[in-house]
């Protein structure tokens, strides 16, 4: 026993030990451990944020230097407190408090005095810098925007938060990233890569030369350049149209899907979230639950789309072959739904397609309904094939843009109706409203542009999209390229289309015309309500325009939704009238006609709901 | 005696182990200071040039142990015990302060600490003392005589403090046990050290409630043939709860607040956790860090030169007490279950070479000299890896200082010595 003891402990203890050393070095170890070392101190060299250009060249979006005064606190020499104050233009109180939190985040290391100098600031100071020890200036680069204009296109980039970093370990606390728009779209392409230097720290987090002789290190890979498909001229030319006004406008080029203005109104000088002043700027814009100048229109938007639904309807009746373009209809200023009627402006008579679409009579639209349903032994095989061919031209779901926010919209189907209705107790009748417009059925202005496209190819399009060239290279996503048919055969449009011209020609845009250009369009007049005290109010009309040009080998095709704007050929039709003259001209003649709509405003309706006071609705002059 | 005999008959085993070790222990010596300058191999400014400088210098002294005659150490053995209690007593009145602690002798040159050559003449005198015809260690006085041998430096070390050393002199009563002291005086000292533990974590009122338990469980489940009075039982729990109590006294009451800090972190005490990281980052910060170095190695460690904590000088004392991290940095498992391997090889070895002795004295020596070197493992390893309380021990043949080299040398050599002559002094 006694001669036994010392060797048996020594034993125990030597198994004790092996036991912790394998917890600590076998269970505790995490292979990617080098993220915590503090031994490591990781240095990034930041590569230039990629530029935005235009479809032409022009610059969008650039960088420019901004610059930091930086402070280390041990390196702080006794100085002029007051002098230094002056040349920073800072009180002395905010100067001895952010010296003091400086000092508590760490008296070794680098800490800001004060953010992104303008550069006259910087200019003045560079001078004098050096009399001051432990202050030195550090650049940074921000971004620059060539545009007062597309904001909410461009998107805008800002610190990676918390949820950024779990998402994604590239990003670390400090650095910036695209949050919406096309930042928030390419960021990987713009960012670039940044270096990364590993440097071996000790205790006192001193550097004291490379890890492992710079191994690990890598270069930083500079971010691309990225040419949108947008027309700067065209866009900044909406957006003073669209002044006063609240609204979406989507151009897109038909025969690529190219977008060539993405409008919202009301938006916002992009430049407001660039630098100092960057916060304040952007609590006022997402505070703003009234106009709501960050809430992109022209994709989230989703209002019924009115009357250029006809165009759609009259298309799937000649698909379905249940009329022609010869059929008539009786409108009696309206049409009978049992024995409840529903009106029509269109001055009633025997209709055609050709006058139906330039009359937009609601009647001629109701009986091509009844007729596509009539075709089909029950409702709900009359409703899948409708709505079958509605989503073939893109509406009622994502269109899969690389716009990295949108809404589907809503192209009602069998599903919705029972669970409306409940199963059986609805048919065509029931959902009469869907032949003109209203009803169930809702599309972004996106999509109604695009719809428009569709309707210019006669019968196909491209998915929407932001992006025509990466780099240097032209080859964009696939999905771009691919032609997406509609359901429709191509002979049936002409017809349909002969109507959209003659919308100009003798019809509700008679008087928005554009010499020397054929458009094809179509008005559109949406009933809106909202809820005052609880209270369903009816407000002034929605205002929507679809057009593209000219009719043949179209160039243009346009969406304009204009909020409580009445109806379709008053603020949609002008600006959409414009915007295409001012495309495929380059500049605009009707200087009048121009002049009335960069002036008025619609800031008299939008105030009319919360004036408190009773107030009218569809007001005739203007 | 001629050489090629003492070839021959000393235990090379033993050589190996620690030539082993203090070869393993230069090159991460080697490794923790190299940031500090980027000298020669064996340049002597920088530190691990010293060191390299230090083991010539263990060499020399090896070949002179080896050349001594083999009686010397026996026969002065009271003597250099004197001397050492001497100059342990003469540092309250010419100790020189170093690191916080007065345990040093400024000699201009080089600075002697009594204390490491204490350990030595301690085992000597115990082995002296009990190897006498005339000593029994089953007699009371005997013991008390022996005890008081090992207790006296003990208690003149503490002041310094030198807590670390005066357990060093405690590690000697194995020696006591191996020549016959009844285990009674091992158990009776872990059961109150148990009970003072189990005071701290738990408190009085649960320390009552387990020993009561455990005894109705004794009881309940003897067998009728044996008969456990149940009286001294009964004085046993009473004495413990007393002990526990006064435990309790003790550390509120007679401890300092950094004592109070440690026991805190080493038995997580502290139940707010913010607290108990504020200690950990303060008082337990050379565990906090030498335990994070440890873990970073993993299986294979970052390789030698690659360890990123040592380079960056994050474990204090890292080339001293806490040399081990930066072999759990740089070899990994691999390096640190190796020396642990190696270590406990060593000592079993060092145990079979003290059984095989003829004489009582190098027995008892022998003995000794394993408790001074296996205390200094265990201490040093189990406070590096986070198992013990931070007390300041060098591990012994590796960490760096030259003295302390020295000394663990010679401490193992005169046994090698006396074992090389086992033979010739039994006949």
């Amino acid at each position: 026993m006694k001669k036994l003891l010392l060797s048996s402990i020594i034993i125990i203890i030597g198994v004790t030990f092996m036991g912790r050393l394998s917890y600590l070095q076998l269970f505790s170890f995490s292979p990617n451990q080098i993220l915590e070392d503090p031994a490591i101190k990781k240095v990034y060299d930041y590569p230039e944020r990629g530029y935005i250009y235009d479809r032409n060249g022009e610059l969008l979006v650039g960088n420019q230097p901004a610059y930091d005064v930086m402070v280390i606190p041990r390196e702080v020499q006794p100085l002029d407190t007051l002098s230094f104050c002056n040349l920073l233009g800072i009180e002395k109180s905010d100067f001895v408090s952010k010296m003091k939190k400086a000092r508590i985040y760490s008296p070794r290391l680098p800490s800001v005095l004060v953010p992104q100098l303008s550069k006259e600031d910087y200019a003045r100071l560079q001078e004098k810098m050096r009399h001051f020890d432990g202050f030195y200036i550090q650049k940074r680069s921000l971004r620059f925007y060539d545009t007062s204009s597309a904001a909410n296109v461009l998107g805008y980039i800002s610190e990676v938060n918390e949820r950024d970093l779990q998402a994604n370990p590239y990003y670390v606390a400090g650095e910036l990233k695209g949050r919406t728009g096309v930042e928030k779209q390419y960021e990987d392409i713009l960012r670039g890569r940044k270096g990364v230097k590993h440097i071996q720290k000790d205790r006192f987090n001193r550097d004291i030369g490379a890890y492992k002789e710079g191994k690990l290190d890598t270069l930083p890979e500079q971010g691309k350049e990225v040419q949108l498909t947008l027309d700067k001229a065209l866009q900044e030319y909406g957006e003073q149209l669209m002044h006063g006004k609240r609204g979406g406008i989507v151009a897109l080029e038909p025969s690529t899907g190219e977008i060539l203005s993405m409008i919202s109104g009301p938006t916002y000088d992009p430049s407001l979230l660039v630098g100092r002043k960057r916060s304040a700027n952007y609590t006022k814009l997402h505070y703003d639950s009234i106009a709501k100048p960050t809430w992109d229109r022209s994709i989230l938007a989703e209002p019924s789309p009115g009357s250029p639904f006809k165009a759609l309807n009259a298309l799937v009746g000649l698909q379905e072959g249940v009329i022609d373009s010869k059929t008539k209809f009786t409108c009696y200023n309206g049409f009978y739904v049992g024995n409840k009627k529903r009106g029509c402006h269109c001055g009633g008579g025997v209709r055609n397609m050709n006058s139906g679409i330039f009359r937009s009579c609601n009647a001629y639209f109701a009986g091509t309904f009844r007729k596509i349903f009539g075709k089909y032994q029950t409702t709900d095989e009359g409703i899948r094939v409708w709505e079958n061919h509605m989503r073939s031209f893109g509406l009622g779901n994502y269109l899969g843009t690389d716009i990295p926010t949108g809404r589907p919209g809503r192209i009602p189907g069998e599903a919705f109706y029972d669970k409306w209705y409940g199963n059986g107790s609805w048919a065509s009748s029931t959902i009469i409203s869907n032949s003109i417009g209203q009803g169930e059925v809702a599309a972004t202005p996106l999509q109604l542009a695009n719809m428009t496209a569709a309707i210019a190819n006669r019968g196909y399009f491209f998915t929407p999209h932001i992006i025509k060239r990466i780099g240097g290279s032209n080859t964009i996503d696939s999905k771009f390229t691919e032609i997406r048919y509609t359901t429709i055969d191509k002979e049936h449009f002409e017809p349909v289309i002969e109507g959209m011209t003659n919308v100009y020609k003798y019809g509700t845009a008679k008087w928005i015309r554009i010499p020397e250009i054929q458009i094809a369009g179509k008005t559109g007049t949406v009933e809106n309500f909202t809820r005052i005290d609880g209270e369903r109010v009816q407000l002034t009309d929605h205002s929507v325009f679809v057009a593209f040009a000219p009719v043949e080998n179209p160039k243009i095709a346009i969406a304009v939704y204009i909020e409580n704007g009445y109806y379709g050929a008053r603020y949609a039709g002008h600006i959409a009238s414009l915007m295409i003259e001012k495309y495929i001209k380059g500049n605009v003649t009707r200087k009048d006609l121009e002049k009335k709509m960069l002036e008025k405003t619609l800031e008299h309706e939008y105030a009319k709901p919360f004036s408190g006071k009773p107030f009218k609705i569809n007001e005739y002059e203007w | 005696m001629s050489g090629k005999s003492l070839i021959r008959r000393i235990d090379w085993l033993s050589i190996f182990f620690y030539v082993l070790l203090v070869f393993i222990g230069w090159i991460n010596i080697y490794s923790t200071t190299l940031g500090e300058s980027g000298g020669s191999l064996f340049d002597f400014s920088t530190l691990y040039g010293k060191q390299f400088f230090f083991i010539g210098v263990s060499v020399l002294a090896v070949f002179f142990i080896l050349f001594i005659e083999t009686g010397f150490f026996e026969r002065f053995a009271s003597i250099f015990y004197l001397v050492s209690i001497v100059l342990l007593i003469g540092l309250f009145l010419f100790g020189k302060k170093i690191g916080g602690a007065t345990s040093w002798y400024g000699l201009g040159f080089f600075n002697l600490q009594p204390s490491e050559l204490a350990k030595m003449t301690t085992a000597l005198a115990v082995a002296k003392y009990l190897s006498d015809i005339q000593t029994d260690i089953r007699k009371r006085k005997d013991q008390i005589y022996a005890v008081l041998i090992i207790v006296l430096p003990a208690i003149l070390v503490i002041p310094q403090p030198d807590p670390g050393s005066a357990l060093v002199y405690f590690s000697l009563f194995f020696v006591l046990f191996r020549e016959g002291l009844p285990l009674f005086y091992l158990i009776i000292p872990l059961i109150l050290i148990a009970l003072f533990v189990t005071t701290l974590m738990f408190g009085t009122v649960w320390v009552t409630i387990g020993l009561v338990a455990l005894a109705v469980l004794v009881f309940s489940f003897k067998k009728n043939t044996v008969k456990i009075p149940l009286l001294p039982v009964f004085i046993g729990i009473v004495i413990s709860i007393l002990f526990s109590l006064s435990a309790n006294f003790v550390f509120e009451n007679v401890f300092e607040q950094r004592h109070r800090d440690r026991f805190s972190l080493w038995l997580r005490l502290e139940k707010d956790e913010a607290k108990l990281e504020q200690i950990s980052k303060t008082i337990g910060y050379n565990t906090y860090q030498s335990e994070k170095a440890i873990e970073s190695g993993g299986f294979f460690g970052k390789g030698f030169l690659e360890g990123t904590r040592t380079k960056g000088d994050f474990v204090p004392a890292q080339h001293t007490d806490y040399i081990f991290s930066s072999v759990g940095e740089e070899w990994g498992f691999v390096g640190t279950a190796t020396v642990v391997i190696i270590f406990t090889l060593f000592f079993l070895r060092l145990v079979v070479l003290a059984e095989r002795q003829k004489n009582d004295f190098g027995r008892m020596y022998g003995y000794g000299v394993i408790s001074i070197l296996f205390i200094h493992y265990v201490i040093n390893i189990g406070m590096v890896i986070g198992l013990l309380p931070t007390i300041g021990i060098p591990l012994p043949f590796f960490s760096y200082g030259g003295s302390g080299l020295l000394f663990f040398t010679i401490l193992l050599f005169v046994f090698l010595k006396l074992d090389s002559n086992r033979l010739k002094e039994g006949i």
